[in-house]
């Protein structure tokens, strides 16, 4: 598949493991996802609303802030765990910082 | 100094920055133009992706939603930032990685097909052209009511300010303004709300007020008093919604889904260096959005409970300038029904339609309408749900500054949006139609002028349709979700997600999704209103979820069409490979 890639830029059998391991973590962020909004939020909403959180009922809580709190700790969880992912399979683009760089400063003053 | 001249003074101002910043950061060729030359620092992209993203919906009409809606305004809460999860985490790293400079690109190369690439710009035009009627349409509301000029001048101004910094600049001069623009609107949205939290509750965060006691030493919560008033009044309980939860369900996926489909916000991640910094790039930007949008609810309910405390039960002569500053506007109205003098708000419409003033005056002073009264709701105000974030600080009895800092923060999120529009809009005509599709011969020279051309041209349609607007604000940019989240986003998604998806899948469904969606927003909304009740509702789904349906039957068009063509050819796979790994994005440049 992937037979021009350099060894350091990691294998192909690399890539499809990287894959394998992204769409897992995926899953499972996803499955929050909903959870936090659609579940807390909406379906589960009238239930929830019997407990308090401050002066909040639960479930409106979760609808009007929790669920856009979880949302954030959503992407920085995976911007973190993915990278760490991508570094076991050698696939990361730490160093490709200065390449883009270099390139997209071609035509600023 | 009055309030009139702190007004001026303020959007002079901040207006005066916009046109410096750019001045400084003109663009000198098309990467710049498309994508600020790929190298924008991912925080600084957040900022100006969240300024980009939050509208004149976002920043004058969401909270007036909230605060005459209650619960059911949860659909714009969560929908419009749960998408930034599913752009995060499904889109923007891999649209990065492939590298080019336009949404129709990814799909017109992806799908080896010019046609698929046609399609993806008709889609692309027509989201973007129903999402800046409303932003032209805020630039003029508040141009109208705190410039005291017609509405009509107010978007000519709008569109001249958006002429010099999108036209000049592309999107190197829009992203820098926008960081301008994201500082001047959430400072201008803070402020006031900070200063109502802390008059109602005594706590100054907004977030945390609106779960504390009201200080009026009755020890109840903010919440609980809201709910018992409007019951009293014969509302519903704020906390508590109307919309069936099957509706609430749709409204929500179709915005959240249609967020990340919006090519004015994924060509945002175009500009970051590299993939991973993609994905850090949405995270900041959910960062700078969230802080707006979890005031939103504390500002709408305050708003809520201030406007009956001040309206309900007052004698119009004793009512105060607010009321009848806006009401001068057309966008209060108030209809003595019992002859009494007094303004009674409860539930239920006071008149039919919009208010029609006559130019007489009642025998209290107010201004008459014609509109024949509702005979069964003893409800005798009208008011335009848009107006509450900019009357809260008049409400409220807040000093001038921080009036004018409100107008001047709903100008900044109007054009901030209605720039990254015009961009998209511009680019997919020059680059799309014209670079990519009809004249490929085209020289960068003649690309670049193609792009400021069609600005320009889209900035004169857009104006158009913000003086002669097509709906309210919040209502015509519902609209624009429903067509992304049943066209573009399901195309980039399986062009990510899987290789066996083809041309012929592609369009099949993304023309499916969208003729069906835009038929069903048309029959409702436009040919047949009268009929737009839950009875008639397909699934009960309104026009406002209905994106949901339409995407449901872009995948399944999609995958069945799929089935029965040809396979991809194997280039696509290996371009499917690439993409999918962060590594070598430098290189996936072919500028």
């Amino acid at each position: 598949m992937a037979q021009d890639n350099l060894p350091e830029n990691g294998t192909s059998q690399d890539e499809s493991a990287y894959w394998r391991a992204n769409i897992r973590l995926l899953v499972s962020l996803m499955i929050i996802w909903f959870a936090v909004s659609f579940g807390a939020g909406i379906l589960f909403r009238e239930f929830l609303d019997q407990f308090m959180l401050g002066g909040y009922p639960l479930g409106f809580w979760f609808a009007q802030q929790g669920s856009i709190y979880v949302f954030i700790g959503l992407i920085v969880f995976y911007s973190w765990r993915i990278h760490k992912i991508e570094q076991r399979y050698h696939v990361d683009d730490d160093d490709e910082r200065s390449a883009g760089i270099s390139g997209s400063q071609e035509g600023e003053d | 100094m009055d309030t009139q001249t702190l007004i001026y003074l303020f959007v002079g101002a901040s207006f005066a920055l916009y046109i410096g910043i750019a001045i400084w950061s003109r663009a000198g060729s098309t990467k710049e133009f498309y994508v600020a030359g790929g190298g924008v620092n991912p925080v600084v992209n957040g900022m100006a992706t969240a300024a980009d993203w939050m509208s004149a919906a976002s920043f004058i009409s969401m909270a007036g939603l909230i605060a005459f809606l209650g619960y059911d305004a949860s659909v714009y809460l969560m929908g419009w930032t749960g998408g930034y999860v599913l752009l995060a985490l499904l889109l923007a790293p891999y649209l990065r990685k492939f590298g080019q400079f336009t949404v129709p690109d990814f799909i017109g190369t992806r799908y080896y097909s010019k046609a698929a690439r046609v399609v993806a710009v008709i889609c692309l035009i027509f989201i973007s052209f129903t999402y800046i009627a409303g932003q032209m349409r805020g630039v003029g509301i508040v141009f109208s009511r705190f410039l005291d000029i017609p509405i009509m001048w107010g978007v000519i101004s709008g569109m001249g300010i958006v002429f010099i910094y999108a036209v000049l600049g592309g999107m190197k001069g829009i992203t820098y303004t926008q960081v301008a623009q994201y500082c001047v609107l959430i400072f201008a949205y803070m402020v006031p709300a900070f200063f109502l939290s802390f008059l109602i509750t005594g706590n100054p965060i907004p977030q945390l007020g609106l779960g504390s006691q009201v200080n009026d030493g009755s020890g109840m919560y903010v919440l609980e008093k809201l709910n018992l008033v409007l019951l009293d009044l014969g509302f519903g309980e704020y906390t508590n919604g109307s919309k069936s939860m099957i509706d609430v369900f749709c409204i929500t996926l179709a915005l959240m889904v249609g967020t990340a489909g919006l090519p004015h916000v994924i060509v945002r991640f175009f500009t970051v260096p590299k993939a991973s910094d993609a994905r850090k790039s949405a995270g900041w930007a959910l960062v700078f959005i969230a802080l707006l949008y979890t005031t939103a609810p504390a500002v709408g309910a305050f708003a809520r409970l201030n406007f009956v405390d001040t309206v309900n039960e007052q004698s119009y002569t004793e009512a105060p300038e607010w009321f009848t500053n806006w009401e001068s506007n057309d966008l209060i109205a108030f209809q003595d029904k019992n002859g009494d003098g007094v303004m009674q708000y409860r539930a239920g419409n006071a008149f039919e339609g919009a208010p029609e003033f006559s130019d007489e005056r009642g025998p209290s002073g107010e201004r008459l309408v014609t509109n024949a009264p509702v005979s069964d709701s003893e409800n005798e105000i009208y008011v335009d749900r848009d107006i509450m974030v900019l009357a809260n600080p008049e409400i409220g009895n807040l000093p001038g500054w921080v009036i004018a800092l409100v107008a001047a923060g709903g100008l900044a999120a109007a054009l901030s949006t209605a720039a990254g529009l015009l961009l998209v809009i511009s680019s997919s005509v020059s680059h799309d139609l014209l670079k990519s599709t009809f004249r490929p011969d085209i020289c960068e020279k003649g690309e670049l002028l193609a792009a400021r051309i069609a600005a320009t041209a889209a900035i004169v349609v857009a104006g158009y349709l913000g003086i002669y607007p097509p709906g309210w604000v919040a209502q015509v940019v519902a609209f624009a979700f429903g067509l992304a989240a049943a066209s573009l986003f399901p195309a980039i998604f399986m062009g990510i997600f899987s290789k066996s998806m083809n041309k012929e899948g592609a369009i099949a469904g993304m023309v499916a999704g969208l003729v069906f969606t835009f038929a069903y927003i048309a029959y409702f909304k436009l040919a047949n209103p009268a009929a737009n009740v839950a009875e008639n509702w397909l699934f009960g789904i309104s026009p406002e979820g209905i994106g949901v349906v339409g995407m449901a039957l872009n995948f399944a068009i999609a995958i069945i069409v799929a089935k029965l063509t040809a396979a991809p050819p194997p280039q696509i796979a290996r371009l499917v490979d690439s993409i999918r790994v962060p590594r070598g994005a430098g290189g996936a440049q072919n500028h």
